[in-house]
């Protein structure tokens, strides 16, 4: 019965999962330090300030949103299915709302810090890259976070143990690349 | 199924679950802006060691990803009702034991890997000093984690927020923030 795993049970669990989060963890590294990017990162300013506050936020939405699902599961209040749920689509829509609003939040507090140490920067752009960045990662963060929970469940795995690496591991590689995403996007519109 | 319109609280409606996330995760933006610029100021020493300037993103990585296990399970236990703050409870135990366990190996991995691509990147630092650093750091984030979760779990359930909303979020950013201070504090000891 869940819940009533040993030690010796989660540390098999886990270990593969953050493994593979550990390998992506220095692959994203390695690329965050890279030649291109860095000249990507210098374009904007406040860009490699919000970069923390960015990946916390979508590790904390979507985090909670397995962990929630988990729940739902074990307790048997949702089903292991891809088809609609009151449940599954309530918890759905307010992680995506969360992830928005909050993407918008650091935008205009980056804004603000900026402005405070006069280091200027604009407004628009960093919301606007904030947005792109902050839609792209909720498709697909709730896309695979989904698939890899329901699928995991219907195999016997526990989905508490393999969500908090599943959503750094996809946040750490495509967190980065979704910015730069935001930043080309924001630079062909204006 | 019947849906439980009937409770006064729908734990799963988003009017709640955005009405509890939004100031938490508003605040520990803001409290990330900070230890973003905290990070800043100690760019002259991680540029000169890179092998310390690899360990900062994986270790705070790794922390966040024991600490949503652990919140994750501690929640779950605490809804199937196997949940018992007391340090004999076995659910607690084994979450505890698996940290520890699950930290000495991946934090002795974090060094080694750390060490090669600083050696790479054009660092100086010996194996040995970063495995300690890593592992000791990494071991003192690994208590944090499981304290941290526990009394996360707690507090939300006594104020009477969900655990799942809550926690993770909290944890994470804790770890974000102590990682870092825990791992400058051992390496002004270790170097």
């Amino acid at each position: 019965m869940p819940g009533h795993d040993s030690a010796r049970d989660v540390y098999r669990q886990a270990l593969p999962v953050i493994a593979v989060s550990l390998i992506a963890g220095l692959f994203a590294g390695t690329i965050l330090a890279s030649e291109t990017m860095r000249a990507n990162i210098a374009e904007v300013p406040g860009l490699l300030l919000l970069l923390p506050a960015f990946l916390a936020t979508r590790g904390g939405v979507y985090g909670s949103l397995g962990a929630r699902l988990s729940t739902g599961l074990h307790q048997g209040i949702i089903e292991p299915r891809f088809r609609p749920d009151r449940r599954l689509t309530n918890a759905v829509v307010a992680s995506f709302l969360n992830g928005m609003t909050v993407s918008v939040f650091i935008a205009v507090v980056t804004y603000a810090t900026l402005v405070l140490f006069g280091d200027g920067g604009s407004l628009f752009q960093l919301v606007g890259v904030m947005v792109v960045a902050g839609f792209l990662s909720a498709v697909l963060m709730i896309t695979v976070l989904i698939a890899v929970i329901f699928v995991g469940y219907r195999r016997g795995l526990d989905p508490d143990n393999v969500i908090g690496p599943v959503v750094t591991t996809l946040g750490d590689v495509f967190g980065v690349f979704f910015l730069l995403v935001g930043v080309a996007v924001v630079g062909a519109v204006s | 199924m019947t849906e439980p319109q009937s409770t006064a609280v729908d734990e799963w409606s988003v009017r709640r679950i955005v009405r509890t996330m939004i100031p938490l995760l508003a605040a520990l933006s803001v409290l990330q802006l900070v230890s973003g610029t905290v990070l800043e100021t100690y760019e002259a020493v991680l540029l000169r060691y890179p092998a310390l300037l690899v360990l900062v993103p994986v270790q705070i990585g790794t922390a966040g990803n024991l600490a949503s296990i652990t919140c994750s399970r501690l929640t779950t236990q605490l809804y199937l009702g196997t949940y018992e703050l007391s340090p004999s409870n076995p659910a607690l135990r084994a979450n505890a034991g698996a940290v520890f366990a699950l930290a000495a190996t991946v934090f002795g991995a974090v060094g080694v890997a750390a060490w090669a691509i600083g050696l790479a990147l054009g660092g100086s630092l010996a194996l040995g000093r970063v495995l300690l650093i890593s592992l000791v750091s990494g071991m003192a984030l690994a208590a944090l984690v499981v304290a941290a979760s526990v009394a996360a779990v707690e507090a939300s359930y006594r104020i009477g927020l969900n655990p799942d909303d809550t926690t993770i979020p909290v944890v994470t950013n804790l770890c974000d923030i102590a990682g870092v201070l825990i791992l400058f504090a051992v390496v002004s000891v270790a170097l």
